[in-house]
């Protein structure tokens, strides 16, 4: 043995890395739970979309769903009405967290309760509430016909435009809080910079402050986009039945005909499309920014 | 005025120049806060159509829901389901947080990816899946099935906002407390966990409003007596639009703001960083 090694250098890193694997065992029963429920049957369902309602293994229900128009209609509607609520989110979204984060942070503390409140309410809660704020002699109607603004009550609910306003009202803090919290972040002195070098204020904020919040803007409307592809609830209600999209298409099939078959093959493909969409964005953006912005 | 020719950010824009900054900002906030706080006075009305405002006050709907008996079953149960999810994703959560965080190894990263699932994956997807798996493991319709269910979708919250406080925590303080005598779990018990607790405070606030909201797994699988309250009220809203709906959204929002309430009072305090 060398001089000034450990006398027990092998058995040391051994205890060390046992120790090591023992603290990695904590994490084993969430992540046998986590598979049990989840990862498991989701499997079985994947399984299941390869086998024919004969028995025999085949792409018989992916056929189903390329073959029958109205499959491809209701994927489209589900990326036509996620891009729209995204891009009415990041309209109304950019702008409100751009005011925040420059407000003193008292302030901002106290208007950001105004983006927090919806994220704490049930959105069932929300949903009914949308119900009675734009139905024809709801609260919406009422005022712009007496302010003139529409002469006829609007059909505002129980079609796309109520599923619309209610997906954008439940996605937009999930926008606005990881695109505050990014805006916090750079450096206000590049603005003074540029305005000292004779950049007016537009141009200062097109040139320099606009990308700068790309990343954040990005990883916000990504979490948006992917969130709306899976949604169930605001279409089912303020859609009326005639917005359906690919979650409701996959109720509607387990409630109507039970066949676990082509029902799974339509799950599976709208949790492809979600990967898929996740994998294009972190191309463009660090992924884990995607998380960041929960806590305020 | 002054106040509007002076400037208003370091792009040297006037207040004047934005006054359309600040009434689309306020119209925003408007529109993010106005079904919540409308539901309100409408719990009060008298009239049983949604008539905006009341045409006169009225307790009938909180009357209607605290004399049946089927509403209050399903409070009861989203109660206790929201409960139990605490009690098991908040501890399981933290475990395996500090179990990944403490053993520095590079498998880590791939389970913190495959905890993480359950947020990402479209809920319908979870909701057909679990009640597959339920039917043969005969946990439909019981509580037991539906606490399981929600701790799953409440545990990446809890790896998440436990690592993150785990990440501005100096671990070498368990060391010292170890060098010290102190065995694995004292030291754990007695020095990390004091300083995470406002993150387990979050974390299990998060996890009680993950179950208590939650509507599409319970709608495949509660059932029964164990209905939950969202189940219930998302059937409701497909048929027949009653204000009792509005009493129990008003209790939903009473219970939304305390938890919030006390999350700010708590949860948001120095998290050791």
């Amino acid at each position: 043995m060398k001089p000034g090694a450990q006398p027990n250098a092998p058995g040391l890193r051994r205890d060390a890395l046992r120790e090591r694997f023992a603290l990695f065992g904590l994490s084993l029963p969430a992540l046998l739970l986590v598979t049990v429920i989840m990862i498991v049957p989701i499997g079985w369902l994947f399984a299941l979309s390869f086998v024919a309602d004969d028995g025999s293994l085949g792409l018989v229900h992916y056929h189903r769903l390329i073959a029958q128009p109205a499959y491809g209609r209701i994927f489209l509607a589900t990326f036509e009405i996620s891009a729209m609520t995204t891009v009415i989110c990041v309209v109304l979204g950019y702008p409100l967290a751009y005011l925040l984060s420059q407000l003193p942070r008292p302030l901002a503390n106290l208007c950001m309760i105004g983006v927090l409140m919806p994220f704490w309410t049930s959105i069932l809660v929300r949903t009914y509430a949308w119900l009675v704020l734009l139905q024809r002699q709801g609260l919406v109607n009422t005022i712009g016909i007496k302010f003139g603004l529409w002469q006829e009550p609007l059909g505002l609910v129980y079609n796309l435009n109520g599923t619309l306003i209610g997906m954008v009202h439940i996605m937009l803090p999930f926008l606005v809080l990881p695109l505050y919290g990014s805006m916090r972040a750079i450096d206000r002195d590049y603005l003074r910079a540029a305005a000292n070098l004779g950049a007016s204020p537009i141009r200062a904020f097109w040139l320099v402050f606009f990308p700068l919040s790309g990343p954040g803007l990005l990883a916000g409307a990504t979490i948006v986009f992917i969130l709306c592809l899976g949604f169930y609830v605001t279409p089912a209600v303020l859609g009326g039945g005639k917005v359906i999209m690919v979650a409701n298409a996959v109720a509607n099939d387990i409630e109507l005909f039970f066949n676990w078959g082509a029902t799974s093959a339509l799950g599976v493909v709208l949790l492809l499309l979600t990967i898929l969409t996740l994998a294009l964005a972190s191309r463009l953006v660090r992924l884990d920014s995607l998380a960041g912005g929960h806590r305020p | 005025m002054n106040w509007l020719a002076a400037q208003a950010s370091e792009t040297q824009i006037t207040h004047r120049a934005r006054l359309w900054l600040y009434a689309l900002a306020a119209l925003v906030i408007a529109f993010l806060m106005l079904p919540t706080i409308i539901v309100i006075p409408m719990s009060f009305s008298s009239s049983q159509y949604l008539e905006f405002p009341p045409p006169q006050l009225s307790l009938r709907w909180y009357a209607n829901y605290i004399h049946s008996d089927a509403w209050l079953q399903a409070t009861a149960t989203s109660l206790k389901a929201a409960l139990a999810t605490v009690a098991v994703a908040t501890p399981l959560g933290t475990m395996t947080a500090y179990g990944l965080f403490a053993s520095r190894l590079r498998l880590a990263r791939l389970i913190m990816l495959v905890l993480l699932a359950p947020i990402l994956t479209p809920a319908i997807l979870v909701g057909i899946a679990v009640f597959y798996a339920y039917v043969r493991l005969h946990l439909l319709n019981t509580l037991t099935g539906l606490v399981l269910a929600h701790s799953v979708l409440a545990l990446p919250l809890v790896v998440m906002i436990v690592s993150s406080a785990l990440e501005s925590y100096d671990i070498n303080q368990e060391m010292v407390a170890r060098s010290l005598g102190a065995t694995r779990l004292r030291a754990f018990l007695l020095v990390t966990l004091p300083q995470i607790r406002f993150a387990l405070v979050t974390a299990a606030l998060i996890s009680f409003l993950t179950s208590f909201d939650e509507v599409v797994i319970a709608m495949f699988v509660s059932g029964g007596d164990n209905s939950t309250l969202t189940r219930n009220m998302f059937n409701a809203l497909r048929d027949q639009v009653d204000p009792t709906i509005a009493a129990i959204s008003t209790v939903m929002i009473v219970i939304s703001s305390l938890l919030l309430a006390l999350f700010q009072t708590f949860g948001r305090s120095r998290d050791g960083s």
